[in-house]
């Protein structure tokens, strides 16, 4: 039981080059196969996120969800799907056809794609790349690409809108993602994702630094598109917004990879900083690091739902200024700072402890200063000199 | 012909398909969009020798970065997105003419690489793990690229203050633009 997923693999191997096949081209339809596998598995696994989401969503609004299909409502989302499988896959007048079709495939690729290298439990990951940490931004951006093209190719005005904000919003929030993404590799001195879940047997990452961690989980909330930043699908506003002309299957995958999305930000969040699969006894039995995964990734995965039910939509003004003139600057200045204290700290896992914690107590103090002169500076803006009669200076932005 | 041949020349292939498209297309997102193909093949070529690192690097850059900002450009340009006008310009003898120079440079530099005409594909020297480790330090090396390194930072620090400068609202409103 040591390593279950290796001993199918050698199974697998064993029974193909059995049948007489040559052992490059066996190696290479199990790739095949354990990628299928795990794209599978990730889809899958969408039912029961969905179902799970919209349960929690009715338990925080006091409400029962979805209820009447299976126990507890649990094969909604089969339902629903099947619904959407059935429905007619309509392409709008005028639309770029090629472009149209192709968006949604980019934007669940994207989304499936990250899984390939999130350590699930020792030696059970899709591929251990030594540039994984890279690969995620680079797969990332490619769902950008996806939603941009879907809503250049709808024809459409309200899903142009929509295209424009998600461009403005997805691009500006993965320059503080990557700086942040940057701390976790130089802590850990490596960019593979196994590397750095290793890296934290000592002391989680999430203890060393957590405010780069709370910058991560904030930037990753804006690029999945969730509230409070899902301006670029404003159901009052524009209507939905990049996916306002597409129905039936095309929808459903919109749908599948933003709410697969939210569970891939937990997953990511656990390897870079929560330690990933590791816990106690889980050199014993290697099994139990996919339960440490799991449970941890869930929590994550539930604090991005009750943040998508408790605060309201922001304003896209506001959603830019906090990004470029506070999460931005943070970032840069975090790696600064990290870089700095992580070559200062002496040895021994409590000196680089309390240096790094110092690091962030830098931070958070700069931070607090910064916004309080800010904020002090606006309020006199905003008051007027006593005794003036000079009238409201009215800003039409 | 082994299995990574034909892999090679099907890359090879949607490369070159991308590129031609990216000239000869007439709607400019339909070209961006070969344009993503052509840097995609390249990057598949990249993992077929082996530098995973520059793989993910030209994906995240080129396709990531640089189309996406190619096609935000497009997408807020007025009337270009239905555009079908010509699609050279009276400058295209020149463009063709420097294609032709960079293609002939690059015959050049190719025909004196040690592994042409070899039989069997050389290996490569040295862990992979190992040559990216090296090409980090040779960056920050003193005796190495720390100069073109910091040049092309410089560089690119003046391009974003220039961007937030040219970006930033006139201190006086331009003529005509009161009402607003």
């Amino acid at each position: 039981m040591s390593d279950p997923f290796g001993q199918i693999s050698q199974f697998l191997l064993d029974l193909l080059t059995g049948w007489g096949l040559e052992a490059g081209l066996a190696a290479f339809l199990l790739k095949l196969l354990g990628a299928a596998a795990m794209g599978m598995l990730a889809l899958f696994s969408t039912f029961l996120f969905i179902w799970g989401e919209r349960k929690l969503l009715a338990r925080i609004q006091i409400r029962l969800g979805p209820n009447r299909a299976g126990p507890f409502g649990i094969f909604q989302t089969v339902a629903d799907f099947a619904k959407l499988v059935t429905k007619e896959l309509i392409v709008p007048s005028g639309a770029d056809h090629f472009v149209f079709l192709l968006a949604p495939i980019l934007v669940v690729m994207s989304a499936v794609a990250v899984w390939a290298v999130v350590p699930f439990a020792p030696r059970f990951i899709g591929t251990d790349i030594n540039v994984a940490v890279l690969y995620i931004v680079a797969v990332g951006s490619i769902g950008i690409l996806g939603i941009m093209l879907a809503g250049w190719s709808s024809n459409n005005k309200f899903a142009l809108l929509g295209a424009f904000r998600a461009a403005a919003q997805l691009v500006s929030y993965e320059v503080p993602m990557v700086l942040t993404l940057l701390i976790p590799t130089m802590l850990a001195g490596s960019m593979g994702t196994v590397s750095i879940v290793e890296a934290q047997r000592q002391m989680p990452f999430l203890i060393l630094a957590p405010i780069p961690a709370l910058l991560f989980f904030i930037s990753s909330l804006a690029e999945n598109g969730r509230a409070p930043f899902d301006l670029l699908e404003a159901e009052s506003e524009i209507a939905t917004g990049f996916n306002v002309e597409y129905g039936g299957l095309m929808f459903g995958m919109f749908f599948v990879a933003e709410f697969l999305h939210a569970f891939t930000i937990g997953a990511l969040t656990t390897t870079l900083f929560l330690g990933g699969w590791l816990g106690p006894g889980v050199d014993r039995y290697p099994i139990l690091g996919v339960v440490y995964f799991f449970g941890k990734s869930l929590l994550v995965w539930f604090t991005i739902i009750w943040v998508r039910m408790s605060l309201p939509r922001i304003r896209i003004d506001q959603m830019l200024a906090f990004n470029w003139k506070l999460l931005t600057p943070l970032a840069l200045a975090a790696v600064i700072v990290f870089a700095v204290a992580d070559k200062l700290a002496p040895g021994g896992v409590l000196g680089r402890t309390l240096v790094l914690l110092a690091g962030n107590a830098l931070l958070a103090v700069g931070t607090l200063a910064g916004l309080w002169v800010h904020a002090r500076a606006s309020r006199r803006a905003a008051t007027p000199p006593v005794g003036s009669t000079a009238p409201m200076r009215v800003n039409p932005s | 012909m082994t299995a990574m041949q034909i892999v090679f020349l099907v890359i090879g292939a949607a490369t070159l398909l991308g590129g031609v498209m990216v000239v000869v297309s007439r709607n400019l997102i339909h070209a961006a969009l070969w344009l993503i193909l052509s840097l995609a093949g390249v990057a598949a070529l990249f993992v077929l020798l082996e530098a995973g690192l520059l793989a993910v690097v030209q994906v995240a850059v080129y396709i990531g970065a640089i189309a996406i900002l190619i096609i935000f450009a497009v997408m807020l340009t007025r009337r270009v997105m239905a555009d079908s006008g010509p699609a050279a310009n009276p400058n295209w003898w020149a463009a063709a003419l420097a294609a032709l120079m960079i293609f002939a440079g690059l015959v050049v530099v190719f025909m004196q690489l040690p592994a042409l005409g070899a039989a069997q594909a050389a290996p490569l020297a040295g862990d992979p793990e190992v040559l990216v480790e090296d090409l980090g330090r040779a960056l920050v090396d003193v005796d190495r690229y720390v100069v073109p390194f910091e040049v092309a930072s410089v560089l690119l620090l003046a391009a974003l203050i220039g961007a937030v400068v040219v970006a930033r609202p006139p201190e006086e409103p331009l003529p005509g633009e009161e009402g607003r």
